[in-house]
């Protein structure tokens, strides 16, 4: 059984999931129990916030829908504000396993990389993308390659997980539409460092994704011209950086993420 | 053209005085309502004056003066979008985060023992 740790909180962004949010809850607390599940209702129309308490999370209700990131930000202030050391994103619609969640926790105490994406294609495991999804990734792997200085396999994956640094950045500045691979681009500017694991992903449990085929060239456009300015803030901050505590494990340099 | 400049002046009386109809009934704040007054007053003195049309072609190089006065209109509306885009995105934010500090503090009130998770 993995350790219990109180410095963990799994957050659980949803919108309109009441046919997912509970086996997503209770599927983490078979893992991790005792570890805090907070699902953040982006004001959901239908039982999502209900069906969360049953299974036994704890419910922040926003009382307008934000989107995405502005659902997840409000987890991520909200932990932050409550003293977390780590926050596990897992989304509400049963993609993610929650079995994988304790790699991802063991890669963020372990590695000291202020981030940490639960990867599909880290290694070979079953998972499968649309066509659609397959190319997009395809080509921002190619585009954040030369930002971030490393390659990123799965570059839209939302099973992420974050320390208290990341948590302090985010709660300050974080993308508000299709976060993922901005926020990458966020942690970037500050010199942070990210590391991926292999994840398992599922199809979705219940509901229709929010980026349909009609939506993808509007994603493409907005989270390039995101990440293209969050590279011009790079230069503009970067003599207001302060300089980074020296950290007593020093990450593997060479192919990080074959180190999990 | 002299057909055109009193459509304007019509267009434009009209937009001021609904602009400051508005205003009196509280639908628009006075912070937001005088670039549209400003505009609107533009719009009626160059439909008033020909003269003023007459020197703004010239001093566009445009040989047909209702031409500048499109070309003005054009850039009005297009300075006041772009205005109103600013203003809207920084609206959005504010509004974003305000609803996230609502949710925060509503969460706190019913969980008054959260904060302290490696007590």
């Amino acid at each position: 059984m993995p350790p219990r740790n109180h410095s963990l909180l799994v957050i659980v962004p949803a919108y309109n999931e009441e046919a997912a949010v509970g086996g997503v809850v209770r599927s983490i607390h078979e893992v991790l129990p005792g570890t805090p599940v907070l699902v953040i209702d982006d004001c959901s129309a239908d039982g999502t916030q209900a069906v969360a308490r049953r299974a036994g999370a704890r419910v922040l209700a926003l009382p307008h829908h934000l989107g995405l990131g502005g659902c997840v930000q409000a987890g991520y202030k909200l932990a932050f504000e409550l003293g977390y050391e780590y926050v596990i994103r897992v989304d509400g619609d049963g993609q993610h396993d929650a079995r994988d969640i304790p790699r991802i926790f063991e890669a963020l105490r372990r590695s000291g990389c202020e981030m940490v994406i639960g990867s599909r294609f880290v290694e070979q495991n079953g998972s499968r993308t649309g066509v659609v999804r397959g190319l997009g990734i395809r080509f921002f792997r190619l585009v954040l390659r030369p930002i971030l200085g490393k390659p990123v396999r799965d570059p839209t994956s939302g099973f992420v997980g974050v320390n208290r640094s990341a948590l302090q950045v985010f709660s300050k500045s974080f993308p508000l539409e299709y976060p993922e691979i901005e926020a990458l681009v966020v942690l970037q500017r500050k010199r942070f460092r990210f590391v991926e694991v292999p994840c398992r992903m599922h199809p979705r449990a219940a509901g229709r994704s929010s980026i349909t085929a009609a939506r993808s060239i509007y994603y493409i456009v907005h989270v390039l011209l995101g990440v293209f300015m969050n590279v011009l803030k790079f230069d503009q901050r970067a003599g207001l950086r302060t300089p980074r505590p020296p950290r007593q494990e020093k990450p593997q340099r060479r192919h990080p993420w074959t180190a999990f | 053209m002299d057909r055109l400049l009193n459509v304007l002046t019509v267009l434009s009386g009209a937009l001021l005085l609904s602009v400051l109809v508005s205003v009196r009934r509280a639908h628009i704040r006075v912070e937001y309502s005088v670039s549209w007054l400003l505009a609107a007053t533009a719009l009626l003195l160059l439909s008033r004056f020909p003269g003023l049309l007459q020197a703004a072609a010239h001093g566009l190089g445009l040989s047909y003066p209702p031409l500048a006065l499109l070309l003005v209109i054009g850039c009005v509306f297009l300075v006041m979008f772009y205005r109103y885009s600013v203003i809207l995105s920084k609206l959005r934010d504010d509004n974003i985060a305000l609803a996230q500090r609502v949710a925060i503090l509503e969460y706190r009130l019913q969980h008054p023992g959260d904060g302290q998770p490696n007590a």
